[in-house]
């Protein structure tokens, strides 16, 4: 069956503080997404990742590696976390992407894997 | 390719796309299948003659083509095959009734073609991008000519067919009918692609004549058929209404020796009155609805003129005040351009010239018709040197031989 990855994506900025009431809504409301998807068999994988801030990009050219700080896009919108799922065909992964868009009240990209 | 070959390509190759790709669900795969069998016909057809039904030849010989294919490609997966042995099994005469139930599902929408059009109407395509699936899969326009209807540079439009194709492939695009929760949201796009098939017909990028009587009848079958399966969506009955008043002009465009005649100097006698006596019954059915939409002003526009007797007697305030509302509607230059025209008809050209004037001219330096309305106007408000200028440049964008020597004659009366 196709994999679609569903990643969200919002400002650079975005820092969650889990003790705020809007952070428990939205676990919440990601947490029930989560469990729909494998109560369907449609989850693969999903994690939320820590802020771009985070990230270092690692380069290999001819056996010299070098690391840089930062992530490797420095644009203002980040992809904060993702789910990789299964779904018959686009309609049916983009359904599904509405429903973590809601989830996470915020915009989601779909993009189909290879294979 | 011949001539009467080219015109079964015409008339059939959409048709046989869109069946293939209901058949094998593939875009390539379906498209690459007709082609070859156009290729077959291009050979055998000079020495046999063209069979009884085209279409159909056409047709069987790609199917068998494709099977041919997925039989070679192991690669390919079986739901292909099985796919079609589900449908040609139901096209035999000794089918199993129970599998009318799987066309059923399928057979939401009855013609192949309309279909497909739902089908290119993706949410995922941007709607450039749908408009221009359609027109190449359905109304098996040319690359250049669909460029010419967007307005956009050729190479630009075929990477937009190919992504567009691409992306449907890599996504796992199901060749299904949508949902009715769906289907009106799909309807936008599948109009603008109609109409834009229609006004391609109406004005041909090329060939010889003015007008490709084919595709503008194409479009108003597939208008006619829309307007049947989706009998509550008014801006479909607006499109064909629209459709069948612009139609009723034609016999009227041409002059006997195949020269182009302008709406302001049409004989209204050759207008044909059937097709306007069906349009305006449509646009009736519309405004007793009132939910109006681009396509319903535009065709209640198009029912103004096909009013007037000659076209001085045309209501030249009622068009200017419709074409007020469909700016509201939609806001676009060449609405803007057609809206000076009429104004320039309303308050005289220098009136015309300064709506004109508020029009961006790098949105439609491109536009053939923007150069040629505004050269008239110009000679109208004795700007001479203007005009020639202005013809000059509307004769470098015309790819119609009979539209040139019409703006050549222009140039040549200043």
């Amino acid at each position: 069956m196709p994999q679609y990855l569903i990643s969200v994506w919002h400002d650079d900025t975005f820092e969650v503080d889990f003790t705020t009431p809007d952070a428990q809504r939205l676990a919440a409301q990601v947490g029930a997404f989560n469990e729909e998807l494998m109560e369907a068999g449609a989850w693969v994988f999903a994690a939320g990742l820590h802020p771009a801030a985070s990230a270092t990009v690692v380069r290999s050219s001819g056996g010299d590696v070098s690391m840089t700080d930062g992530p490797y896009a420095e644009t203002k919108e980040q992809m904060g976390g993702f789910w990789m799922i299964e779904a018959v065909d686009l309609d049916a992964a983009l359904e599904w992407a509405a429903k973590g868009a809601a989830a996470c009240e915020g915009p989601v990209e779909v993009r189909p894997a290879q294979g | 390719m011949t001539d009467p070959l080219d015109e079964v390509f015409r008339s059939e190759a959409g048709r046989c796309t869109a069946t293939l790709i209901r058949v094998f669900g593939d875009i390539d795969l379906a498209e690459d299948a007709v082609a070859e069998a156009f290729a077959i016909a291009a050979e055998g057809w000079p020495k046999t003659g063209i069979p009884p039904n085209p279409g159909g030849w056409i047709t069987t010989t790609a199917r068998n083509r494709a099977i041919d294919r997925l039989r070679r490609e192991s690669t390919r997966s079986e739901r292909h095959l099985a796919s079609h042995r589900l449908h040609t099994e139901s096209m035999e005469p000794d089918h199993k009734p129970e599998l009318d139930r799987l066309d059923d599902f399928v057979d939401v929408v009855a013609d192949d073609q309309l279909r497909l059009m739902f089908l290119c109407a993706h949410p995922a395509l941007a709607v450039d991008a749908q408009v221009a699936l359609i027109l190449r899969l359905l109304g098996c326009l040319e690359t250049s000519e669909i460029a010419k209807a967007f307005v956009v540079p050729e190479a630009t439009m075929a990477q937009r067919i190919v992504r567009a194709k691409r992306k449907l492939h890599d996504n796992h695009a199901s060749y299904r009918i949508p949902r009715a929760a769906e289907l009106s949201d799909r309807l936008a796009a599948v109009l603008a692609a109609i109409y834009l098939i229609y006004t391609e017909g109406h004005t041909a990028t090329s060939g010889r004549t003015l007008m490709r009587t084919d595709l503008s009848s194409e479009a108003i079958r597939l208008g006619r058929t829309l307007a049947e399966l989706m009998p509550d969506e008014s801006e479909a009955i607006g499109l064909l209404a629209l459709m069948l008043l612009t139609e009723s002009r034609r016999p009227a465009r041409t002059a006997a020796d195949g020269t182009m005649v302008r709406l302001a100097d049409q004989d209204c006698t050759r207008w044909d009155r059937d097709l306007i006596g069906e349009g305006h019954e449509l646009v009736r059915a519309c405004l007793r609805r009132n939910q109006p939409g681009p396509f319903q002003i535009q065709a209640a526009i198009a029912a103004v003129y096909a009013d007037a007797a000659t076209a001085e007697a045309t209501d030249w305030s009622q068009i200017v005040s419709l074409y007020d509302q469909l700016s509201v509607l939609r806001s676009n230059p060449v609405i803007a351009l057609n809206r000076s025209v009429a104004v320039a008809e309303l308050h005289g050209p220098a009136g015309g010239l300064a709506a004109l004037a508020e029009i961006d001219p790098a949105s439609l330096d491109n536009y053939q018709p923007y150069h040629a309305a505004r050269a008239d106007l110009l000679a109208r408000a004795g700007h001479q040197q203007e005009a020639v200028a202005a013809y000059e440049r509307a004769i470098e964008l015309t790819t119609n031989p009979v539209e040139r020597d019409f703006l050549v004659r222009q140039r040549a009366a200043l």
